[in-house]
């Protein structure tokens, strides 16, 4: 199977690669998936105090769609306030990426991982933390 | 150096120019059907198939007349399981397999458990080598065929058939083994190992592809297997259809380059994967899979921890290897055959399976090391996991979102 251009570009350069300070009250974390699946992407947000992301950092176990997808993810976040980055659809990842229908998982755990590192930034400045959709993976 | 370097030779091998120059002429002027008996267009294919056989037969010890020609191993494992289950019903419906077996043979056992038969399908250590007294244990008076690999496609061990074929028979079963991997690359003789039927194919040793043996014991005992394609009778009537002269006369010429290159050429590649795994080796957690004495000279199966096989080999660019994981299909399973060593899902997802050939140089080998190196530590640098081991996170105490 060929991967699409933009996929090895992120791949080959992945974007925002890094670790920021999990325990720092304006970063969110989000881990998701499992080392048994083959896929674990770690993103974080670093939001100020206006609740706009500023920074973004990913690292990821996984296939060269998932290190893109989630790649991709920390550019589509940056300068989004929490709420706009709730918007981000898997399959916004899908279209950019041109992913094959086997690898929309990928997307789906880019989705997963924005939500839960929203949802750790949320829960730790005193917000409600936001319904996760089932996975549907 | 050309590139991209191929190292999956136990996927397919390129066919050896001096096949191709044999099998040409059989395209052309010598195109006639081997079973015209009344013409010399039939006669010069005939010679051509003849010949073939005797090659074959060569190469395994065996006569001319032992050898069914078939489109593949696939089918011969299918005829051999199959043809055995029908042509002894009336002794017992019981067959031994192994986990670790190609699916030709585990789902060709799986159709046959629908249909009737008992099925046994033994683990294997976690070095891949099956235990001898768990066979032994496993066989009953209703058992007629045992069937385990000689060399393992995916990790390279080599089953002790000889032992194996010892404990089969002296139950009365027969002894069955997919020898795709093996012949041509490690001397296989059908009377020394006491082997009743064979499965091999030509193009894993530089063969065409579309072309086949099962070996069918003629004597001590005498085995039969039922037709599993009815037509002519072609094939002393256990494979009906027109022979593939130009590939079966390739599969020939392939046989007889192994037979007399294939002392030289083990120990080129043995000493080739030797280097290559143990260069590899140097990186930290990483972990060759499979008994590493037991094993086919040109086969190195290592898990590189903390990266994803399919990503990996995304950064291997210039390298056709293969890996055990399974990202691109729907169940995310990565190798049953990895598994069943009783490797952790996340190693088998790490895996790379290098299969070396007779093209291999020692110039792309090196390449392969260095390009691995980089790969692996470009895709350790972006994976959560290796900061996490590295910063001295237990991972099995994390609660993953399973998915």
């Amino acid at each position: 199977m060929a991967y699409s251009e933009k996929v090895i570009d992120h791949y080959t350069n992945p974007r925002n690669v890094g670790t920021l300070n999990k325990d720092s009250k304006t970063v969110g974390t989000g881990l998701v998936g499992a080392p048994e699946c083959g896929d674990v992407m770690r993103l974080q947000i670093e939001v100020d105090e206006n609740h706009m992301i500023t920074d973004a950092k990913f690292k990821t176990f996984g296939c060269g769609s998932a290190i893109a997808s989630s790649s991709l993810a920390t550019e589509w976040l940056k300068g989004k306030s929490i709420d706009e980055a709730l918007s981000i659809d898997n399959m916004d990842i899908v279209e950019e990426l041109a992913l094959p229908p086997v690898k929309i998982h990928c997307s789906v755990l880019a989705e997963d991982a924005i939500k839960s590192a929203i949802n750790d930034y949320r829960v730790k400045n005193g917000l409600e933390a936001i319904e996760l959709p089932k996975s549907h993976h | 150096m050309e590139l991209p370097i191929y190292l999956d030779n136990n996927a397919t091998t390129p066919l050896d120019p001096r096949v191709l120059e044999a099998m040409l002429p059989y395209f052309t002027n010598k195109f006639g059907n081997a079973a015209s008996r009344n013409h010399a267009f039939g006669w010069v294919a005939e010679e051509g198939v003849d010949y073939a056989r005797e090659q074959v037969a060569k190469l395994i010890g065996c006569t001319e007349k032992e050898i069914i020609f078939t489109s593949g191993a696939t089918e011969a494992d299918n005829l051999a399981i199959k043809g055995v289950y029908e042509m002894y019903q009336d002794k017992g419906n019981h067959i031994i397999t192994v986990t670790t077996e190609h699916k030709a043979v585990l789902d060709t056992c799986k159709h046959l458990e629908k249909l009737g038969a008992e099925v046994t399908y033994l683990q294997v250590k976690a070095d891949g080598l099956i235990d001898l007294k768990e066979l032994e244990a496993a066989m009953t008076e209703k058992t007629i065929l045992v069937s385990v690999m000689y060399g393992n496609n995916e990790i390279g061990v080599i089953q002790p058939v000889n032992e194996i074929s010892a404990i089969a028979h002296k139950f009365g079963a027969l002894f069955m083994t997919d020898a795709t991997q093996a012949v041509g690359k490690i001397p296989v003789d059908v009377n020394a190992d006491g082997i009743d039927l064979m499965a091999f194919t030509a193009h894993k040793m530089y063969g065409p592809k579309g072309v086949g043996v099962l070996y069918v014991r003629r004597k001590n005992p005498r085995v039969k297997v039922t037709a599993q394609m009815d037509g002519g009778g072609h094939e002393r009537g256990m494979r009906s259809g027109t022979l593939n002269v130009p590939g079966i006369v390739g599969l020939g010429k392939a046989c007889e380059i192994c037979r007399l290159e294939m002392e030289s050429e083990a120990k080129r590649l043995s000493a080739l994967r030797d280097k290559l795994e143990k260069s590899l080796n140097e990186l930290e957690e990483s972990y060759v899979n499979g008994n590493v004495q037991h094993r086919l000279p040109h086969v190195a199966n290592i898990s590189f921890k903390y990266v994803e096989g399919e990503g990996l080999m995304m950064a291997m660019k210039d390298l056709a290897v293969s890996s055990g994981s399974a990202c691109t299909s729907a169940s995310l399973e990565p190798s049953y055959v990895l598994k069943s060593l009783g490797l952790s899902d996340d190693l088998a997802h790490s895996s790379i399976r290098f299969g070396l050939g007779r093209f291999t140089t020692e110039e792309e080998v090196d390449y392969a090391i260095q390009n691995t190196k980089n790969a692996v530590n470009h895709l350790r640098n972006l994976s959560p996991l290796w900061e996490m081991f590295k910063e001295g996170v237990d991972l099995s105490k994390i609660e993953w979102t399973a998915h």
